[in-house]
């Protein structure tokens, strides 16, 4: 195998046994991203030189702790000190940060080197990477077809093997979609188990930032890095933070797993029902006890949820006004006209639909028939959860309704797009953890499984989930994309 | 139902956004369409309710009042369009 192709923990012995430098790692990245890219089209900014600094540094120290000399990709909405951090859109296409995000920083402390900025939708608004305001990402697996999003970069930069790992934020989905499409494991933590300081906001009572990763194992190791409370995001959990790793032992004897009745509807593909109904059969044979159960406030979280996170989006993107970052219209002549209009040119469509539909939701008159609606609707949908949580250790279902679709397909009706989170929507709801796993492929498409937990309990999912891998190899399989 | 486009203009003045005559047709359709489906909300009853804003039950955090050295102005302003003698500057207000 060649070294773009391994894991984070192979990577990591072949670096503690001396049998590979960490330049020769960044290198086989950077020789696989000059190779395949122009095809996946991942990248926003490549930081080549930086990484191959930074790993000759790691290399001349000789020590290769955690995952010192190990190279990585973030989502562009990672504020990187001294590169470029856009979040897909027009009105952040020069914005340079002077300081770290968190996450980025925890990563960083242990000396992992940054390859690049991955692509996304504008604002982290979307389910397919085309709304960047820059150009569309492809699916790895099929190039006519999108990787899914808003971390659709993210996801198809791991699943093309052009970085180990990346980190993702999901709102509605945004990490656990494009895992699924892309045939890569993506979990979206408990909401306040990772620092949002320094990423850019959509929802800020549902955003939150996870992983990317080839394998269980990897995604638990990076996970325990970038988790924990952060002085600076006064909504982290101040929670301790459980070894992941420690509980990927396979035994999941006697584990209580449900699967929703109203996540199998008439919508969901049948060879995605297919898919998920075999990988319950694989959970009772390890052992595992499976039955039905119902979340019967399930339909109404993606109403709901088109009413809160627009509302949250339409007042945190009020920042952008052309005065302190960002694109400015100078042709205004006076401040009302600069703000609507640096504002109308430097967001794209889908955002701009939003922050309309959000400020229509707070707006006079309908806050109270809309927004406070759904904030209730919101309890009912939190509701459901904890009940079947009372009898269940986790819940299995379906990340998406069908597998990746045709670029350019979906972008005409907004309703038809937003169609797309019915499944992953109610997690962010309710702030609980989430996580996408390969389980099987329509038509040579990868198809996801979605593994929800309790709050903060991210290890039984991991557990759970690493149980169901190592009894198949769906995670090993990789798409071919014409080359050697 | 399609919103009025004087009901989008009144949004568009809220959200300080200058939309173009094709923006505001097209927004009127599609956020109608929207609003529709939101409606279904109103299927359920949630009277007795109490509205979710937040997961955690985290209220006020603070932080002990000591003084913290802030962002320094060079860093602060590096960003901005445009800069005068360590300000942002702006078209006239006045």
């Amino acid at each position: 195998m060649e070294l773009f192709e391994l894991t984070v923990h192979a990577l990591q012995q072949k670096l503690a046994s001396r049998q590979v430098s960490s330049e020769e790692i960044v290198k086989s990245i950077f020789a696989r991203i000059n190779k395949v890219d122009d095809k996946v089209k991942a990248f926003i900014t490549l930081t080549e030189e930086d990484a191959l600094n930074k790993a000759r540094e790691v290399d001349n120290a000789g020590q290769y702790k955690g995952i010192a000399g190990i190279p990585l990709g973030l989502k562009d909405l990672f504020c990187t000190p001294g590169v470029n951090t856009t979040c897909g859109s027009k009105m952040l296409a020069d914005f340079v940060p002077t300081y770290a995000s968190t996450a980025f920083r925890r990563l960083e402390e242990q000396q992992g080197i940054l390859a690049g900025k991955l692509n996304m939708d504008e604002f982290a608004m979307g389910s397919s990477t085309e709304n960047s305001s820059f150009f569309a990402t492809c699916n790895p697996w099929d190039l006519t077809r999108v990787p899914g999003g808003s971390s659709g970069g993210s996801a198809a930069a791991v699943s093309a093997d052009e970085v180990p790992f990346s980190l993702g934020t999901d709102t509605g989905g945004s990490i656990r979609q494009p895992a699924s499409f892309c045939g890569v494991v993506g979990m979206k933590p408990t909401y306040g188990r990772v620092s949002r300081w320094g990423v850019i906001a959509f929802a800020s009572s549902l955003d939150q930032v996870g992983v990317i990763s080839k394998d269980v194992y990897d995604n638990a190791l990076i996970m325990k890095i970038i988790a924990g409370h952060d002085h600076l995001d006064s909504t982290s959990a101040a929670l301790d933070v459980p070894d992941y790793t420690a509980c990927l032992d396979g035994d999941i004897k006697g584990l209580r797993v449900a699967y929703p009745q109203e996540y199998f509807g008439s919508g969901v593909d049948a060879a995605i029902k297919d898919a998920i109904k075999k990988a319950l059969l694989k959970y009772e044979e390890l052992g595992a006890i499976v039955e039905e159960v119902s979340l019967p406030h399930s339909e109404y979280a993606l109403p709901a949820y088109y009413l809160v996170a627009p509302a949250e989006a339409s007042a945190n993107l009020a920042r952008f006004d052309g005065v302190r970052y960002g694109y400015r219209d100078n042709e205004a002549e006076n401040m009302e006209a600069m703000f609507s209009q640096t504002r109308c040119q430097g967001f794209g469509d889908e955002v701009k639909r939003r922050i309309m539909l959000g400020t229509y939701a707070l707006s006079s008159g309908y806050y109270d028939a809309y927004y406070l609606k759904a904030l209730k609707v919101r309890r009912l949908i939190a509701d459901d959860f904890t009940r079947v949580f009372k009898d269940f250790d986790i819940i299995v279902a379906p990340t998406t309704p069908t597998t990746a679709f045709k670029l350019g397909k979906q972008s005409g009706d907004p309703l038809t797009l937003y169609m797309n989170d019915i499944l992953t929507v109610p997690v962010n709801m309710a702030g609980l953890p989430g996580m996408s796993i390969p389980c099987g492929f329509d038509q040579g498409m990868p198809i996801g499984m979605q593994i929800i937990g309790k709050a903060f309990d991210e290890a039984t999912i991991y557990k759970a989930a690493y149980a169901y891998e190592q009894s198949t190899n769906f995670h090993t399989m990789k798409p071919a994309l014409g080359v050697e | 139902m399609a919103l009025t486009i004087k009901e989008v203009e009144h949004v568009a003045l809220l959200a300080r956004l200058s939309l173009s005559e094709d923006e505001k047709v097209k927004l009127s359709q599609q956020l109608g369409a929207i609003l529709n489906y939101a409606d279904t909300l109103n299927t359920i009853p949630t009277d007795n309710v109490e509205p979710l804003t937040h997961i955690l039950s985290v209220h006020n955090v603070f932080r002990a009042d000591e003084v913290q050295p802030s962002m320094p102005r060079e860093e602060m302003l590096a960003n901005a369009p445009l800069v005068e003698a360590g300000y942002y500057k702006v078209p006239k207000i006045m």
